[in-house]
């Protein structure tokens, strides 16, 4: 045991690999801005296009607006309806998905190089002259009516939305981007159209390209993509006022599994202890194993599948998460648990050697994540949405590796709280009571 | 824009040689280990793969879930190495790690910077032979996977549904009992239970082993003789012959309620060949029949049920050729409000009959292999998937010419091939059909 510790010990003397991605910074005769990393070696192009806003700009009682738009930007296009458009689709072997989420509106594009130009066009005719047409509007509409319906009666959803309710006060993140079912059968056509013109615009568009095209292919391509957008979109929604009291609020609803979601407040990714609050949740239940949650509850006690911490930071509000599921009588015990987890690593800190496995797991686990144009093409236009330059990717992993002991430790006491740690249940919990209403 | 989406048709070329196969090297080692080699240089990343030919359906009666259990139990330790120690090496080195279970394979793969190969290969080939387990591991762990089954099935109506209709589906093969296991049977899971699964079948000459990534086909080869290589054939491994369906000879029905059931549904599946070692075609008929019918917004099912009739909501045609024994090819419908699950079964077979009357639109095929053709300049930026593909394939009775094969035999398959193996699928009489919906409201 000992001999073969040190040799895992030997072998990271070797430097982790290096992410060999170069990344082209351009900007369009039209004047957008788009990450290019050129790579020739399969002839297709995989495009990512952001809009920052998402079903966050709903209009006041429009909830569910943004996104019934977004699942109508592929139900036809210019002189295609929404089977014309897919058959012309199909017939290119481009991939488009169009998908929107509470910070924003995400397109992503597939397509070869053989058909680059006609794929342009399919996919500019989807964004510039989407028809919305009215029987696609109904066809949609009952699917978003469908999935509203299913998430009231899901123990996954159900935790996630009434965690929003009570954590996000009288901001979009309160309630779901589904809207209700009243909100969904109200909206008009106009108010489909208002939406387009409130997330779709050039104002907050963000763009990567990785594949088998030139810095100059690229630009042509987005100004004729891209060029006609509105300039300027509906103003964001802005901060959200956070409510975490601490405590459990328990949802009932009869399944045999609990599933609880805990937070308590969080860090903004641009704060100078990121990294050292970035390590500490690796180390507390960031995802592995290894972590300290993990270890606890589900190794130990055999309390669960899966419990997990993470950071969560979206635009308009930081808040340091997690979740866990155990059947009905047994999930207070796992949540007891959690909780002094919570209160030991505040208390007693981190070790070394945690801090140390943390580093190098999350070291070398970064090059891994670009593998593939896909994977690029997603990487590169989520670090253009935090603010990130270009060059992160190299200097990223010395950020990591700069932070000691002492800064994760500080982190825990000043930024770990356990009395704001606060729970929503779903499920039929045994020996639990609510504390919030 | 009307010409130039008209000459879309016109843009189905032959595209570039240049496809996946080209990258695979293939060779085996005395003791019987498969091995398959991917290259991909675009990144210093290896996928490091072991896949054993035995799954679920290889379980003995009366021990559901074993197969699962085991492989959670195979990260627990071995000679050299503590419980939880491999992940955690595996974490040290900035890797991440996992493993699977299906009916009919168990697989274990991480993925790592690629000067960890060696690393990785000392500690799979390891656990391979040198588990050892003790009655603490199995209390525990058998709590996580009844947790896991809570979560994936007993949380889910859906996942029940599933579960109550593939037992319905398979009178005698064990395809029809859970992979996770019955819930009654996964409490009395103990170590002899594991043990016995594990000495049967954990073995080389029951193994593929899948090297993917920034590694040359000559250095796999010598660091497997190094770690795989001493490892002996299991000579007593039992022939792969699982007890099979007898002829089904009446269609079997079933209804399904939960109260949480939100939206019903209509699901009715059919016993289909698989794809067979050397005789792909049916099945290769099938899939394009899958995409025929289901795959898209075009598809058959989607015009009629959710375009012009509007009966459906939602619909799905699933058919996965991968399968060591019968497969299913299903259908579901989603109705919409205000239609019952009788309308919704009823639609849907009027649009088998309609289908099975009219045939095919060509120009529909013709967008589907061009979409094939195309999957395989998608599918080498991909190579997780690749390595994915090779040993799923491997280990449900494939080789790797009918692997390599089987793009060319999609393109090969006719309108003709199609409509015959479609009549024989859709045969009442070896069907089963399933309506999952909420319990009836009495006053």
């Amino acid at each position: 045991m000992i001999r073969f510790v040190l040799a895992v010990v030997m072998l990271l003397a070797a430097l982790p690999a290096r992410a060999g991605v170069e990344v082209q910074e351009l900007t369009t005769p039209g004047g957008l801005e788009a990450w290019l990393v050129e790579d020739h070696s399969i002839p297709f192009v995989a495009l990512e296009l952001r809009f920052r806003g998402g079903g966050s700009l709903d209009a006041p009682g429009k909830r569910g607006a943004t996104n019934l738009m977004v699942g109508l930007l592929e139900e036809g296009a210019g002189n295609l309806d929404a089977q014309g458009f897919a058959r012309a689709t199909e017939s290119l072997a481009a991939n488009f998905s169009y998908g929107v989420s509470d910070d924003a509106v995400s397109i992503s594009a597939h397509f070869l190089t053989e058909n680059r130009d006609q794929a342009m066009t399919l996919l500019r005719a989807s964004l510039l002259e989407t028809r919305f047409d009215p029987d696609a509007i109904e066809r949609v509409r009952a699917q978003i009516t469908s999935i509203i319906q299913s998430s009231q009666k899901d123990p996954r959803d159900l935790v996630g939305m009434s965690f929003d309710a009570l954590v996000y006060g009288d901001h979009p993140y309160a309630t779901s981007l589904n809207g209700t079912l009243e909100s969904v059968a109200a909206l008009t056509r106009e108010d489909i159209l208002a939406a387009q013109r409130a997330a779709m615009a050039r104002d907050r568009l963000y763009i990567s390209a990785v594949g088998d095209i030139t810095g100059d292919e690229l630009s042509a391509l987005l100004d004729d993509l891209l060029g006609n957008l509105p300039a300027i979109g509906a103003p964001l929604a802005g901060e959200a006022t956070l409510n975490l009291p601490g405590g459990v609020k328990v949802v009932d609803f009869d399944t045999p599994q609990s599933i609880a979601a805990f937070a308590q407040p969080g860090i903004d990714r641009d704060h100078p202890d990121f990294f050292a609050a970035y390590l500490l949740n690796h180390i507390l239940g960031g995802g592995s194993f290894e972590s300290r949650l993990m270890n606890e509850v589900r190794e130990k006690r055999g309390l669960t599948y899966g419990v997990y911490s993470y950071l969560l930071d979206k635009d308009g509000a930081a808040l340091w998460m997690g979740s866990v599921a155990s059947a009905n009588d047994r999930v207070a015990e796992a949540m007891s648990v959690i909780r002094d987890e919570w209160a030991k690593i505040r208390e007693e800190g981190v070790t070394e050697a945690e801090l140390q496995d943390a580093k190098t797991y999350l070291t070398g686990a970064y090059p891994l994540r670009f593998e593939g144009n896909g994977p690029i093409a997603d990487i590169a236009v989520g670090m253009q949405m935090e603010g990130l330059p270009t060059d992160y990717i190299t200097t990223r992993n010395d950020k990591l590796n700069a932070v000691t002991l002492d800064d994760v430790n500080r982190v825990a006491r000043d930024l770990l709280d356990p009395a704001k740690l606060t729970f929503v249940v779903v499920g039929k919990p045994e020996g639990i009571e609510s504390t919030i209403n | 824009m009307r010409s130039l989406f008209a000459s879309f048709l016109l843009a189905i070329a032959p595209l570039a040689p240049a496809m996946a196969e080209d990258q695979v090297t293939t060779f085996a080692l005395e003791n019987g280990l498969e091995v398959v080699v991917i290259e991909d240089h675009r990144a210093p990343v290896v996928t490091q793969m072991v896949w054993y030919r035995a799954g679920s359906a290889d379980e003995p009666p009366g021990a559901s879930g074993v197969a699962h259990f085991l492989e959670h139990l195979l990260f627990k330790g071995t000679e050299t190495i503590e419980p939880g120690e491999f992940s955690a090496t595996v974490a040290r080195n900035g890797g991440s790690d996992n493993a699977f279970t299906s009916y009919d394979y168990t697989a274990y793969f991480q993925r790592i910077a690629a000067d960890r190969l060696e690393l990785m290969m000392r500690m799979e080939s390891d656990r391979m032979v040198n588990l050892q387990l003790g009655e603490g591991d199995i209390a525990t762990e058998r709590d996580v996977i009844i947790e896991e089954r809570n979560q994936r099935v007993e949380n889910n109506p859906s996942a029940l549904f599933r579960e109550q209709k593939n037992a319905v589906q398979y009178l005698n093969h064990h395809y029809g009992v859970p992979i996770i296991g019955w819930q009654h049977e996964m409490h009395d899971l103990g170590l002899e239970d594991a043990l016995a699964y594990y000495r049967t079948f954990y073995a080389p000459n029951n193994a593929i082993l899948v090297v993917a990534g920034d590694v040359t086909p000559e250095d796999v080869r010598q660091l497997a003789e190094t770690y795989y290589g001493p490892i002996p054939a299991n000579p007593d491994l039992p022939e792969r012959v699982r007890p099979q369906e007898p002829r089904q000879m009446a269609e079997r029905r079933m209804t399904f309620r939960d109260d949480r059931v939100a939206q019903p549904y209509v699901s009715r599946s059919y016993i289909a060949p698989e794809r067979d070692s050397g005789a792909q075609e049916e099945a290769a008929a099938l899939t394009l029949l899958a995409e025929i019918l289901g795959g898209g917004s075009t598809s058959v099912l989607t015009q009629k049920l959710q375009f012009d009739s509007r009966i459906a909501v939602q619909t799905g045609v699933y058919y996965s050729g991968l399968s060591l024994d019968d497969t299913t090819f299903s259908l579901v419908v989603v109705p919409a409000a205000g239609v019952t699950l009788e309308q919704a079964e009823a639609a849907m077979d009027d649009v088998l009959t309609t289908f099975l009357e009219t045939g095919i639109d060509p120009d529909q095929l013709e967008r589907i292999k061009m979409q094939v053709r195309a999957s395989e300049i998608y599918a080498r930026d991909d190579v997780g998937g690749l390595a994915n593909r090779y040993g799923r394939a491997l280990a449900q009775g494939l080789s790797v010419a009918d692997v390599q094969a089987w793009p060319e035999i999609l393109q090969n398959t006719t309108e003709d091939d199609i409509m015959a193996a479609a009549r024989k699928v859709f045969d009442r009489n070896t069907s089963v059909t399933g309506w999952l919906m909420a319990p009836e409201v009495t006053q």
